[in-house]
């Protein structure tokens, strides 16, 4: 299972790189700069600031959650069968409470 | 019919559906109370964390701080919500595959020691009650204000109806009732702000309306933004959308970093990622959590600039007479407060002319004189009040926590929707305040008497003590609420700098570095929450400069954690491996879930 853990910390490594940019880097450390140009009516940095980075991070955990899912299907076996349906299952919440 | 009489509507009826879910979700086993069964479907889950995540703080305060701090504010859009990515990347998928019922659990036996476990324990308490402390000064303000009620009546009010659904249905009952309250507070934050973008820009996206022109008042055919910042430098404030407001980035940095990393390590916040079916039901949960938690999030800067531009346009320069109703309303409070300097106009600057106020902590000389002295004061008295007061930034300006509730009533909108924002406020107080109490259950209940006292305790007697220790919780939470410990705001940064300092880093390395044994962890946790809370008592106690680089006692959990990794990392080679028990354990969590993992394993009791 050494393939499946190593692709797991790859796509890990590389959306937290995404996270930390946007989060720290353009919310924070390049603010000042990117504050110079404008989105409509919002200066760059705020905008990051207060709407674009917590978008960015929505994005990141569906991403994850989509490739981590597969993932999983293509190393346990059944992967032909589940891995169309996992998706639409597991959103929308299909699952049945048990008692 | 008057916002009062709409306020007894909405309140009744949301407290009433509370009760009617917690009687259908009533529990009979451990696994029900304390983690509802693992049957949550994973959308529903999402909700539950939401509505568990988002407290008062995030309703009432958070929009208030941002209107008041300009862009600094953005550090809790940003630490609270990106702490959501590291829960889900590093921590939710996994600790769901360990399958414990608690987050000490998972400390104890990665750590197989019960040192760790008490610490971990110790922390989860810690952090709970802080937390819940919080709630319940929401639910007085909200009580006080709106049914004009007693603040202690409406904590009791508050209480009983927690104390019903926690310890009928546990996780279970809890689940199901924050699932509603996540519809009523987001509905609750969403329509106001939705007729203010309206109103102020023409357009009814708040999103976009932060960023679109006024079409009404002097400011007319300005950017909403430019306008504030316009109006922020007149009155002697730092701009609102510069970087970071006269903060220093480097604080602002660290403290977005701590509240991320204090997130991810908040244990009532992680318990819910033990509710769901498998991991992948998990991993989707985070995804539903961050995108439900985002529709405030995203709408939180609009409602706080819109609140801003308001209160500054409502009313500054106005006289007694000119001064709108909800000023007066809000005064009976004690939250804001207009001390005129003799010239019968009144002055909210950043200057020592400033005339507003909150009835906040008096330090120094003027704690001597004490508020009744200096609200009777007249003349040369009154302008001498005024400097001592403007000295203290801390009551200068209105107090943060009325900016969200006093909104509506600023922008004149309908008395129903007013009301609503009661509610509101109400569900994100309750909701985060049982999540809370059932952590501290959990961890005294199954983590001290179970796992350490009495391991053979049955079912029946494990359940009974789950649901005692869970009614003595709410009994003090609700003492907290009636006398409220002065310290309260000031706690809520330990409560992130020691889940930062210690919950995070430990979790973190027991599932991604084999090699770490008992021993680094330990002191690692040690060092991490040692430093963390003696910077924060010195400082908020103690008058201690902030020598670690000016880092302020909010952003000092990031050292704390640099500090755990180092010193965890630091002692690894020099100690003894974890046992074969620990790796195999270590290894099933990294291995893709199989359909025997769903079905109860050996740590799963």
């Amino acid at each position: 299972m050494q393939g499946y853990w190593r692709k797991n910390v790859t796509i890990m490594v590389v959306l937290l790189a995404i996270w930390a940019f946007v989060g720290l880097g353009c919310g924070v450390l390049f603010a000042k700069t990117l504050n110079q140009w404008h989105l409509g009516g919002f200066p760059l940095g705020f905008w990051f600031a207060q709407q674009g980075s917590i978008i960015v991070f929505i994005l990141l955990i569906l991403i994850y959650a989509i490739l981590l899912n597969r993932l999983d299907n293509e190393y346990s076996g059944d992967a032909g069968k589940e891995e169309l349906t996992a998706t639409t299952e597991s959103a929308g919440g299909t699952e049945e409470t048990e008692e | 019919m008057g916002i009062k009489d709409w306020t007894i509507i909405f309140v009744g009826a949301s407290f009433t559906l509370y009760l009617v879910i917690a009687w259908i979700s009533r529990v009979r086993d451990t696994k029900g109370f304390y983690v509802a069964g693992r049957g949550v479907p994973a959308a529903a889950n999402g909700m539950a964390t939401a509505a568990d995540w988002m407290s008062a703080a995030s309703f009432i305060s958070m929009a208030g701080l941002i209107s008041t701090m300009g862009y600094a504010g953005s550090q809790y859009l940003m630490g609270w919500t990106g702490g959501y990515v590291l829960l889900a990347l590093l921590l939710a998928p996994y600790l769901r595959k360990f399958g414990h019922f608690t987050v000490p659990d998972f400390v104890g036996d990665r750590y197989s020691s019960n040192v760790a476990r008490s610490v971990a324990v110790l922390c989860a308490i810690f952090i709970s009650f802080t937390y819940v402390a919080g709630q319940m000064r929401g639910v007085g303000v909200v009580f006080s204000r709106f049914l004009e009620v007693d603040i202690n009546i409406g904590v009791m009010i508050g209480m009983a109806i927690v104390f019903v659904y926690a310890t009928l249905g546990g996780m279970k009952g809890i689940t199901w009732t924050q699932v509603a309250q996540y519809w009523v507070l987001i509905t609750a934050f969403l329509i106001p702000a939705i007729a203010i973008s309206f109103k102020l820009t023409g357009n009814p996206v708040p999103q976009i309306g932060l960023g679109s022109e006024l079409i009404t008042g002097d400011g007319k055919g300005t950017g909403l933004l430019e306008k504030l910042n316009q109006i922020n430098t007149d009155l002697g404030f730092a701009r609102y959308t510069d970087a970071f407001g006269g903060d220093a980035m480097l604080n602002v940095f660290c403290v977005t970093l701590a509240l991320m990393a204090g997130t991810a390590g908040l244990p009532h916040v992680i318990v819910r990622f033990y509710t769901v079916k498998n991991v992948k039901a998990a991993r989707w949960s985070a995804f539903w959590a961050l995108l439900f938690i985002g529709m405030l999030y995203l709408t939180a800067p609009a409602t706080a600039a819109f609140a801003r531009y308001y209160m500054i346009d409502s009313i500054d320069g106005k006289t007694q007479q000119e001064l709108p109703a909800w000023f007066e309303n809000w005064e009976k409070t004690g939250l804001i407060l207009w001390l005129d300097d003799g010239d019968g106009k009144l002055r909210y600057s950043n200057r020592d002319d400033n005339e507003v106020f909150n009835k906040g902590g008096l330090t120094g000389p003027a704690a001597l004189l004490g508020w009744d002295k200096i609200i009777g004061s007249q003349g040369a008295e009154r302008k001498e009040a005024l400097k001592l007061l403007n000295g203290q930034k801390k009551i200068r300006g209105p107090d943060k926590d009325i900016i969200v509730l006093a909104t509506p009533e600023m922008a004149n909108l309908y008395a129903w929707i007013i009301a609503l924002v009661a509610a509101g406020g109400l569900a994100a107080a309750l909701s985060t305040a049982s999540g809370l109490l059932l952590v501290v259950s959990s961890s005294v209940a199954h983590d001290v008497y179970y796992r350490m006292i009495n391991p053979e305790a049955s079912e029946a007697r494990r359940l009974l003590v789950g649901r005692g220790v869970i009614g003595i919780a709410v009994v003090i939470a609700g003492l907290f609420g009636i006398y409220p410990p002065g310290f309260v705001s000031q706690v809520v940064a330990f409560a992130f700098g020691l889940a930062a300092a210690s919950f995070f880093p430990a979790i973190v390395l027991g599932i991604f570095n084999k090699r770490v044994g008992t021993i680094p962890a330990i002191c690692g946790m040690l060092a991490g929450i040692g430093f963390t809370a003696s910077y924060i008592i010195g400082q908020v106690y103690g008058g201690m400069e902030p020598w670690c680089f000016g880092i302020k006692a909010q952003g000092i959990g990031t050292i704390g954690m640099l500090l755990n990794f180092i010193v965890t990392l630091t002692l690894t080679p020099l100690c003894p491996p974890p046992d074969e028990r620990v790796c195999a354990l270590v290894d099933s969590a990294r291995r893709p879930e199989t359909a025997e993992d769903t079905a109860p394993a050996a740590v799963d009791h």
